[in-house]
């Protein structure tokens, strides 16, 4: 049995049997599960009590959900799930619409400017969000939007990534479709959002995946703008949990865990689609 | 069929948008589209930036109003001792950390690519860090990196005769010990995007060398890593960045002397954060975020130079 | 059908739920209703003290409600100036006392009023230590509690190492002694139980400045604060004996379990050096006995102590009617009843002397101790508690981690602190 050619699999071909390929699988297997000890520990003690977190066995004697328990009854871990929830779909929404709009524009209308445009918003990337936060900081101050879901969401309604990767993608939508829809009478926003974004789902489920993981872990400017408990993110709500745990490492596992959960969920479900967004997004990007 | 006549044959009245040429209507349209995200991105992006900018001008600092001071800020920051240390801890993140984990990743997505068994299996498992909350690992890799009796490498160690390692409380130990976090998290995404890289070789050219009779090895420098040089070049400029701001896991891992043991693996980000909000020296704080994204800039286009097609 | 009728339930639970929540909010804020905020740092027990302070005084004056609003220590300062400047200040504010010259600078609070807080009655009732709120003639603020330190023991584990569990270590030779016969470590030389938690980020800090230097001779700062003064002998013996706790006696590690409190909760540290705040947590202990008593004395009897406090103060840009209900607030929880109150909850001392000194608080075996350190406690005037803590932290770290000597790291601590205080005494 020689290679195969299979252009949608292992682009070095099949190898069956040959020793230094089991070698290499079970190297990769011991150093997938190294990869997920963290992942494992943070389970394994968020189920132990306090005395036996020093027991440092993985499966714990006696497990127990109470600290779950604990840390969910006073409805923090709740409230800021739903912060970091509401958020991220909100941005994730906003970014699909502008975004795309403003790439199907710079792909598809010719006007003076256009070029200059695209550049300019692509220098954005460029500049580090360390930078902004600053003058964020201090117009959000003045504004009323410190300690306000606008206040955390409003940086990343649209990203200049998104515009990138949309502009690719619209690039490759045939005029002819357009064309013909301008002939039966549709008008420009019709057109945009009922033929050419069809036609680009897997840019724009790439996009959302991105935008949804980005926001549901940004913590540097949410940890600048709120100061109210019940406006933290998860990943904020959580850090100031751990702090304030004195170091009882078993509550702050468990916060961990419940941090980490949901997303472990939704990979668990769409493993497919999110790892080929991210090729896609990769790729393009 | 006339402008003005729908599809249905029915002529309206003419009206004003009517008498515009096709190509200015689509100028009007593109403007339409365009006006809310260009002031969108000109009061997020582009006037902060100017404002940062001129903030690092000023001595400004909340309580007393703005003086403008010139370069000041940025004297003050080259003299000062704990911003070199911050520096070299900034570098250090990126000189140790994007070469380790391009290589790691490519390795493993090199053999990963090979395997067919339990592929989507193992590739979930080193993609799982990648979705979780840096801030919520940091937490777990500080318990992790404990002394005994409650860490758990240090446990590891001792059953191997191996002491017990000071890690996060170690002025050498403690910036790489923070830095494997931040590998540990970032390398499923780049594995990822190797293996896509890898997929788009077409099988045509590996089978082609196979037939002449070239090695495994010879393969891959002459084909495969060629053929990857894009994939490569955008990890290695967007780990870099990445590394180049790191800040969710030192701010947890050392959230009770920040940036210690003796600033040791203080980074720019966190630099800036403590000026700006704890001690709220907004101007020299901007002065700093300045100076970061002068480091960005440098390196980004210092690689995309370096490792431009030739 | 089916859809129907759940739909026409649906509206009505609707309707009746809008009503009651319209009536609700009605009844919550009486039309001339007074709302002023209260703000202080994230602590779980002084927030919930709080809590119960506020239900109790909008008991008694219905016609005010006051908003409790929290941020975590290390942004604290930053968020109460960032309000001032976007003209939305607290009414009431807390502030740890070393931080008055900044807020006064910055506007952030304003004298309390001489009619309703005499200065006279201040000075009777209340521990001296609450001059550090005085600037001229006026006072600006009133701690509900002030904190002091001691020494934490482990009673259980005093006995097993053949230690009797109701005399504790009345010097600092009886404290090493202590330390040495209840230190434990494994055949690879880690500690498993250490005899004495040091944490020189948390308590440990002030026990050198205030304590130890003052224990061997020295003095922290000059009389009016503006001049270090602990890079003398008395302060380099200081540092001698507490980086000796690690590298020559080896009865405690910094760091071990991460922090010093958290190896005493654990049941892994034999003594520990904290302060009152810290009762609420222990409290919470159910593994072993623990006990309180006075810091050690230095081999010649002298005895010190630090004390801290944060006071409350009515915010600058308060006036009006919100200035009257935050000084009818301000008074409430100054009361001897609140600090009753935050006493039982938070475990911090009243401050006002009648309420602290009395025979049962005295007598009492956990807050004796902290009350009789009161009498010879000192406070420091920082002007920036928490660079200064970081310049302890680093000299003490760059003695343990990098081999520095104790009078280079000493020396370089002490010109940093001066060159910190002058540039903040110029401004």
């Amino acid at each position: 049995m020689t290679t195969q050619s299979a252009p949608t699999t292992t682009a070095a071909g099949k190898y069956r049997f040959r020793p230094g390929l089991i070698v290499a699988w079970t190297l990769l297997f011991i150093g997938g599960i190294i990869m997920i000890t963290p992942l494992l520990f943070m389970f394994s003690t968020s189920l132990k009590t306090a005395g036996q977190v020093y027991d440092l066995r993985l499966i714990p004697a006696a497990p127990t959900f109470d600290n779950y328990i604990r840390v969910l009854s006073d409805g923090r871990f709740v409230r800021w799930f739903l912060n970091s929830s509401l958020i991220a779909v909100v941005v994730t929404a906003s970014c699909l619409f502008f975004d795309s709009l403003v790439a199907y524009t710079l792909a598809k209308f010719d006007f003076a400017g256009r070029k200059l445009i695209f550049l300019a918003i692509l220098s954005t990337l460029m500049i580090p969000t360390e930078m902004l936060v600053i003058p964020w900081y201090l117009m959000s101050s003045k504004l009323g939007w410190l300690d306000s879901y606008w206040g955390i969401m409003f940086p990343g309604m649209m990203t200049a990534f998104g515009v990138f990767l949309m502009r690719q993608f619209f690039e490759t939508v045939p005029n002819d479709f357009l064309e013909a829809a301008r002939v039966d009478g549709l008008n420009e926003f019709q057109i945009w959002w009922k033929i050419a974004m069809p036609l680009v789902t897997p840019a724009l489920s790439a996009l959302a995946i991105f935008t949804f993981l980005g926001n549901w872990t940004a913590f540097f400017w949410p940890l600048i703008v709120t100061t109210d408990k019940d406006l933290y993110t998860l990943p904020v709500g959580l850090s100031s949990f751990a702090v304030e745990q004195s170091i009882q490492w078993e509550m702050i596992m468990t916060g961990a865990a419940i941090a980490t959960i949901p997303t472990l969920l939704i990979f668990l479900f769409f493993q497919r689609y999110i790892v080929r967004g991210v090729m896609l997004g990769g790729v393009k990007g | 069929m006339l402008l003005n006549q729908t599809a249905a044959g029915a002529v309206q009245k003419p009206r004003a948008w009517d008498w515009l040429s096709i190509s200015t209507k689509q100028i009007v349209w593109a403007w339409t589209f365009l006006a809310v995200p260009m002031l969108f991105f000109t009061v997020v992006r582009f006037y902060p930036t100017a404002e940062a900018f001129y903030l690092s001008l000023t001595d400004w600092d909340f309580l007393r109003p703005a003086n403008f001071v010139g370069l000041e800020n940025y004297q003050t920051l080259l003299t000062d001792p704990v911003f070199w240390q911050v520096f070299r801890n900034t570098f250090a993140y990126l000189l140790i950390g994007t070469p380790i984990s391009i290589v790691l990743s490519f390795v493993i997505a090199y053999y990963l690519d090979r395997i067919e068994f339990g592929h989507a299996f193992i590739r979930a498992l080193y993609f799982l860090p990648f979705l979780t909350t840096a801030a919520a690992m940091a937490w777990v890799w500080r318990w992790f990196y404990q002394p005994p009796p409650i860490g758990v490498i240090n446990s590891l160690l001792g059953a191997f005769g191996i002491g017990a390692q000071p890690f996060l409380r170690s002025v050498d130990q403690a910036l790489p010990a923070i830095m494997v976090t931040a590998i540990w998290a970032g390398l499923g995404f780049q594995i990822i995007i190797f293996l896509a890289g890898l997929r788009a070789i077409p099988a045509t050219y590996h089978e082609a060398a196979r037939v002449d009779g070239l090695g495994e090895f010879t393969i891959l420098r002459k084909i495969t890593l060629p053929l990857l040089k894009p994939t490569t070049v955008f990890l290695v400029v967007f780990s870099s960045i990445g590394f180049l701001r790191i800040f969710d896991q030192v701010y947890n891992m050392t959230s009770n002397d920040p940036g210690g043991p003796l600033n040791t693996t203080k980074p720019l980000v966190l630099m800036i954060y403590q000026t700006a909000f704890s001690s709220y020296q907004m101007g020299y704080a901007a002065a700093q975020t300045v100076v970061l994204f002068l480091i960005l800039f440098a390196i980004s286009m210092g690689q995309l130079w370096i490792l431009r097609s030739r | 059908m089916r859809h129907a009728s759940i739909g026409k339930l649906f509206s009505s639970v609707r309707m009746l739920s809008t009503g009651a929540l319209a009536l609700g909010v009605l009844a919550a804020h009486p039309a001339s209703a007074v709302e002023i905020e209260y703000w202080q740092y994230v602590f779980e027990s002084r927030v919930q003290a709080m809590d119960e302070l506020i239900k109790e005084f909008e008991a008694e004056n219905p016609d005010i409600t006051v908003k409790q609003v929290t941020f975590p220590y290390a942004d604290y300062q930053t968020r109460v100036v960032a309000a001032k400047a976007a003209g939305k200040g607290p009414d009431v504010v807390q502030l740890f006392y070393g931080w008055l010259d900044n807020f006064v600078a910055g506007g952030l609070v304003q004298p309390l009023s001489k009619e309703k807080f005499p200065a006279a009655d201040i000075e009777k009732d209340f521990f001296p230590i609450v001059s550090a709120m005085k600037r001229g003639e006026d006072y600006y603020g009133l701690p509900t509690a002030v904190r002091s330190m001691a020494l934490f023991y482990n009673k259980n584990l005093f006995k097993d190492a053949g230690l009797d569990p109701n005399k504790p270590p009345q010097t600092l030779d009886e404290m090493i002694a202590a330390a040495k016969a209840t230190t434990k470590q494994d055949s690879a030389g880690n500690f498993q139980t250490v005899g004495m938690a040091l944490d020189i980020a948390r308590q440990d800090h002030n026990w050198w400045r205030e304590i130890l230097i003052r224990q061997f001779g020295g003095e922290p700062y000059s009389a009016d604060g503006s001049k270090v003064t602990y890079d003398s002998d008395g302060g380099r013996k200081a540092l001698d004996f507490y980086t000796g706790l690690q590298t020559g006696e080896k009865v405690g590690q910094e760091g071990f379990m991460d922090e010093g409190q958290a190896a005493f909760r654990a049941g892994l540290a034999a003594m520990v050096i904290d302060g009152t705040f810290r009762l609420a947590s222990f409290n919470t202990i159910s593994g072993f006995e623990w006990g309180v008593t006075e810091l050690p004395a230095a081999a010649d009897g002298t005895r010190s102590n630090y004390a801290s406090y944060f006071a409350n103060a009515i915010g600058g840009t308060a006036e009006g009617e919100k200035l009257e209900a935050a000084e009818k607030f301000l008074a409430f929880i100054s009361s001897e009843k609140a600090m009753n109150v935050w006493l039982d909850k938070v475990g911090e001392l009243p401050a006002r002397k009648s309420v602290a000194l009395s025979e049962k608080n005295l007598a009492d075996p956990i807050y004796g101790p902290f009350i009789r350190g009161l009498n010879y406690a000192h406070t420091t005037l920082f002007v920036d508690e928490a660079a200064q803590r970081q310049i302890t932290i680093d000299m003490v770290n760059s003695v343990l981690l990098q081999g520095q000597s104790t009078t280079d790291a000493l020396n370089a601590a002490a010109a940093k602190e001066q060159q910190l205080i002058d540039k903040r005494k110029a401004n």
